[in-house]
């Protein structure tokens, strides 16, 4: 490649203008601070003199704003991460973990489910018919909406800590996984099922040789979206437990006590923890598809 | 249009009977609690006599906070989308983070919108807004792509402008992508506007229903909240899908 054609495809890519749109979020979020906060350092501004200096430095430094500055929000994680041992509760490392470790539980029980259920609706018409509109169907019950109510009653018949999370992000993951796997479990072509057919292969060697392999890109596809919403279904899963521990503990937490810097820290963190998740899950697409002699 | 089969209808129906015939059949023959899971038919009594109780929750939360929020929210996600699709600029810079931000869990942003807009159903339709804009802006940048090459050059030959490509090709070709869109974002905003619920609220609403009636064990009322929801969802989506086919009648998958 020509070094003129690799600046152009530069300036065509996605880098710089990511770049520039981030900047100018931060520019305008850091705008935003002085009038959104203006209720709680009008009074304090008139009290340091007033002036464009005392404005900004004001505006930008409040201990309970509106909206705190980003730069506030990267002193309190790098307080709340580097600053405190990892296992303490002060540490959002720990409550990451709590999070991700019931997201994981609940993403994988999830995954299972899903496929199970791809597995036997593709193989009996009589189950795909009755089941496929009840598993659409379950999936406009608001489920984060009683997720607390789920964690309640679990909790009163003994079950507490991971597993009710871990319930939540299941019965989240498996629709995506479903749905993904029955149409991949269904994309072989019927050439490709009659030669199984020539080979007298039985319905186990067909699923294993054939289907499974076929539906490996739509079940990680799948797997993506499930990853996602099993780590909301976990934080939405802590709301209710009375804000112990956990990303959702730390968000209610947070709301009770009006510190508005510690909610935009564990946003950020929950966000960091959803990307490390998807990338994970990206990864391990990547490994698997090379060992099936995909071409990158 | 495709008939409804009638066996297509039946199976579902069947099971569906059965699983609440499951259900009654467990509670009242085991004896279990009220407290852990009430019986359909406690449920259904429920429903009938706190109608009135169901009917202010319903206009606090789906009246007031999904529907505006839902409707300002796919607006919005289409219209910056169509601005993406003017101003490459935008669409590269804008839609990685569009695609990042949908992954992430947005529902955490409640508390900070309850902060901002207060305790009523304001903040409760900006959660809804704030959670329908990406999907929507994700699937329509996607469906503006979606016309063919043939298609465009046919009108390019045609001299047709921007405008007029985006009216009478492009915006239809985008319509499938918009209406799965729209049924992603129903159930979302329900969500959306239930969960910001429990971060504050007036004392009404199916959220704040839900959270009072488990701390006071009253499961009875919260099955029936749930009930309500599903159906809301349920007539929501149906709707959706009715509309869908009235638009994209010409789409492959409807073909009989």
């Amino acid at each position: 490649m020509t070094e003129a054609a690799a600046i152009k495809a530069q300036a065509e890519g996605h880098a710089i203008p990511v770049a520039i749109i981030c900047a100018v979020i931060v520019v305008i979020w850091y705008l935003a601070c002085i009038p959104m906060n203006w209720v709680i350092t009008a009074p304090k501004i008139e009290a340091a003199g007033g002036g464009p200096y005392n404005v900004l430095a004001i505006s930008w430094n409040e201990q309970r704003p509106v909206i705190p500055a980003p730069h506030q929000i990267i002193v309190e994680l790098w307080n709340s991460i580097f600053m405190v041992a990892p296992w303490k509760v002060k540490s959002l490392i720990y409550h990451c973990w709590v999070t991700a470790s019931s997201t994981l539980l609940g993403f994988v029980l999830g995954a299972l489910l899903g496929i199970g259920l791809a597995i036997a609706i593709v193989h009996s018409k009589i189950l795909s018919k009755s089941l496929m509109p009840w598993i659409i169907a379950s999936q406009t019950i608001p489920i984060l909406a009683i997720a607390p109510m789920v964690i309640v009653v679990l909790g009163s018949i003994g079950f507490t800590g991971l597993v009710p999370k871990s319930l939540i992000s299941m019965y989240l993951c498996f629709f995506p996984v479903t749905i993904g796997m029955v149409k991949g479990l269904m994309s072989p072509e019927t050439m490709q099922l009659d030669l199984m057919r020539t080979y007298n292969a039985g319905v186990s060697q067909v699923l294993w040789k054939l289907r499974f392999p076929a539906s490996v890109p739509f079940l990680f596809a799948s797997l993506k979206v499930a990853v996602a919403i099993a780590l909301t279904g976990a934080i939405v899963g802590e709301l209710p437990t009375g804000a112990v521990a956990g990303i959702g503990a730390r968000l209610l937490n947070g709301s009770y006590y009006g510190q508005t810097v510690q909610i935009w820290a564990a946003l950020f963190a929950a966000s960091a923890v959803a990307a490390g998740l998807v990338w994970f899950v990206g990864f391990a697409e990547r490994l698997t598809l090379k060992q099936m002699g995909a071409r990158p | 249009m495709t008939r409804v089969n009638f066996r297509d209808l039946l199976y579902p129906a069947v099971f569906g009977l059965g699983l609440l015939l499951l259900w009654q059949m467990v509670v009242k023959g085991f004896g279990v609690p009220a407290v852990l899971l009430p019986a359909p038919t406690d449920i259904g009594a429920k429903i009938v006599t706190s109608l009135p109780t169901l009917g202010v929750d319903f206009v606090q939360t789906v009246i007031r906070a999904v529907i505006p929020g839902w409707l300002i929210g796919s607006v919005s996600g289409f219209l910056v989308a169509i601005a993406c699709d003017r101003v490459p600029f935008l669409r590269r810079g804008l839609l990685p983070l569009g695609n990042l931000v949908a992954a992430l869990p947005i529902v955490g942003v409640a508390p900070i919108l309850v902060m901002w807009f207060g305790f009523d159903w304001h903040s409760k339709a900006a959660m809804v807004v704030v959670m329908t804009f990406f999907p929507m802006l994700i699937n329509a940048v996607a469906g503006l792509q979606a016309s063919g090459h043939l298609e465009r050059d046919l009108m390019r030959s045609y001299g047709a402008s921007w405008w007029t490509t985006l009216l009478k090709l492009r915006l239809p070709a985008a319509m499938p992508f918009v209406f799965n869109a729209l049924k992603i974002n129903s159930t979302l905003a329900m969500i959306g506007a239930i969960v910001a619920e429990f971060f504050g609220t007036p004392i009404v609403g199916m959220g704040f229903r839900i959270s009072t009636e488990v701390g006071r064990l009253g499961l009875d009322m919260v099955w029936a909240e749930i009930a309500m929801a599903a159906i809301t969802g349920s007539v929501f989506y149906g709707l959706l899908v009715f509309l869908e086919r009235q638009v994209t009648f010409w789409h492959p998958s409807y073909a009989k």
